[in-house]
């Protein structure tokens, strides 16, 4: 069935050709990329490598000798601009076309850009490559002021880091708390107390209205007509997947490249994992479409298998993180549809673990320095294991002795 | 550059120089060694970096913070007393000789 060819060089794309590899095949393998870095880690970009001193060859996930070693093909530098999926072909930007026999699509997704007059200031940044690291990382060495645009949990990494380099930062969100669409309130107000400690100004209900640039310079102003001064502004405010190279071709894309619970498209030769698919997983009714390590990883392991013909449904439980100071968010499951939250432990604390359940049903745990508790939770909704309430509750039961 | 031994689970041995202010984890990555997965990329929230550390070599790391051993509660393989997470060691010249072990897996 050869070639086998990938494109995106990210995370899921560099699983795929490792678990190819892995699976036993030997025939050709190209992976195709249009950053110039070999493949990399992102989650470090909004974290230590913002804060540190840090050589990016640190966040390759290979060496580049293990590619030849492992007789991949990489092309890195050149985006594919055009699938043909008549005569099976690719075509890149260096006009070259590439032969496939079977294809993967790991193109992950792009930041969606702040919609205002004036957001094209080159002092108006965004985070989602190591070239966008490398950049905010240089720039804030010059600054003293940031605002940051979007309270998910890029925009707080940032805002911590900036903190931590002794920033005065603004963090503007447009909803009513911090990280809206995924925490429980008070997990958000447990986060914008820990922000607000640390000195950050924490604006919610805020809408950027314009970036102006005025003769006091930079800033942000709000519908409200209130300007925040700012020497750099960080947008982070969502992601929008790259589905146009399927969707021209004709693969059927809802925001999101559709796949079913074996990563395959509605062409038989190709599939498609991690952040740009809205894809089954059989743990859950309805299609998801998830932006972590773990949704790359394991369903370009899926992906992977089904390219060697030796399917295996989708079925791992969504995990998650994200530091913030000294504070580590660990989530798992999906909270969507709960009725009630179970408290373990107490914010006051710096240490708890919120339970979201729907009815006796446990669908979701966020974990705050309690790294047990997110391990446990994990193995417990992969095996479907009930646990009630009041077990959930109590510090003093172990939960690493309930099977 | 401080030199590490990696023992893998088969008995094989490997020598690495890595750089002063890396972790383990980012060395041993970058040299291609595969029984380090590392998933979360050294953000100590996945326990997928586990080594053994040799008994002699213990004494000379950092205490694991809260974290780290909360997580090593959670390894593929049960820790041993002597087990810890490579993401959240550093290297530096006091480690040059470094001794571990790998696991036989890491999830
Ligand atoms: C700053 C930051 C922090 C994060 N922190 C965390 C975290 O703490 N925990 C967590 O679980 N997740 C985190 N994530 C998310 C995680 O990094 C992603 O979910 C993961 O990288 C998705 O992998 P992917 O391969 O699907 O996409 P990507 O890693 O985005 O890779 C896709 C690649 O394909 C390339 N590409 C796209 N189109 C083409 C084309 N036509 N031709 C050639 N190449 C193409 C892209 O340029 C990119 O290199 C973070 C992400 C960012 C940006
Ligand atoms: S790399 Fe994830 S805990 Fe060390």
């Amino acid at each position: 069935m050869p070639p086998i060819v990938v494109v995106g060089a990210g995370q899921a794309g560099l699983q795929v050709v490792d678990s190819l590899r892995r699976g036993g095949y030997t025939d050709a393998l190209t992976l195709i990329g249009d950053e110039t870095w070999l493949p990399y880690q992102r989650p470090p970009l909004s974290k230590k490598f913002l804060l540190e001193e840090m050589d990016p060859a640190r966040l390759y996930f290979r060496p580049a000798a293990h590619f030849s070693k492992q007789d991949v093909t990489l092309r890195l530098g050149v985006s594919v601009t055009r699938l043909n999926r008549t005569t099976c072909e690719l075509t890149l930007s260096d006009g070259s076309t590439v032969h496939y026999d079977r294809l993967a699509l790991a193109t992950g997704t792009r930041v969606r850009t702040l919609p205002v007059p004036g957001a094209d200031d080159p002092r108006v940044c965004y985070l989602r490559g190591l070239d966008d690291a490398v950049r905010v990382k240089a720039r804030l060495v010059e600054t003293s002021r940031v605002v940051i645009v979007g309270a998910g949990f890029i925009g707080l990494e940032i805002a911590a880091v900036a903190r931590a380099l002794g920033k005065e930062v603004t963090v503007i969100e447009a909803q009513g708390r911090v990280m809206p669409r995924v925490v429980a309130p008070l997990v958000s107000a447990y986060f914008q107390r820990v922000h607000e400690s640390h000195g950050v100004r924490v604006m919610t209900d805020a809408q950027v209205q314009a970036v102006v640039n005025s003769g006091a310079g930079l800033a942000v102003r709000l519908r409200d007509a209130t300007e925040i001064p700012a020497e750099l502004i960080i947008v982070g405010i969502g992601v929008v997947p790259n589905t146009e190279l399927a969707a021209a071709a004709g693969i059927i894309c809802d925001s999101g490249i559709v796949v079913d619970e074996f990563a395959r498209t509605n062409d038989p030769a190709i599939v498609a994992a991690g952040d740009c698919t809205r894809h089954r997983n059989t743990l859950f009714a309805e299609p998801h479409r998830l932006e972590s390590v773990q949704n790359a990883v394991d369903q370009a392991k899926v992906a992977a298998a089904s390219l060697l013909d030796v399917p295996v449904a989708y079925a791992q439980v969504p995990w998650f993180w994200s530091d913030q100071y000294d504070v580590k968010l660990q989530m798992t499951g999906i909270s969507t549809g709960y009725d009630e939250l179970v408290l373990r432990g107490v914010p006051e604390s710096g240490a708890f673990s919120v339970f979201y359940y729907a009815g006796e049903r446990l669908l979701a745990v966020d974990s705050i320095n309690r790294p047990v508790d997110h391990m446990v939770a994990r193995r417990w909704l992969l095996a479907g294991t009930k646990i009630a309430k009041h077990s959930a509750a109590d510090v003093a039961v172990d939960l690493k002795s309930v099977i | 550059m401080p030199k590490v031994t990696l023992i893998a689970h088969d008995g094989t041995r490997r020598e690495l120089d890595i750089p002063s202010g890396w972790s383990l984890m980012e060395g041993a990555v970058q040299n291609d060694v595969s029984g380090i997965v590392a998933e979360c990329g050294g953000g100590c929230a996945c326990a997928t970096c586990h080594v053994v550390v040799d008994p002699n070599w213990l004494a000379k790391l950092p205490a694991p913070s809260a974290t780290e051993l909360d997580l090593l509660e959670c390894t593929a393989v049960p820790r041993q007393a002597n087990s810890r997470l490579s993401c959240q060691i550093k290297l530096s010249a006091d480690l040059d000789g470094l001794i571990v072990q790998l696991p036989e897996r890491q999830t």
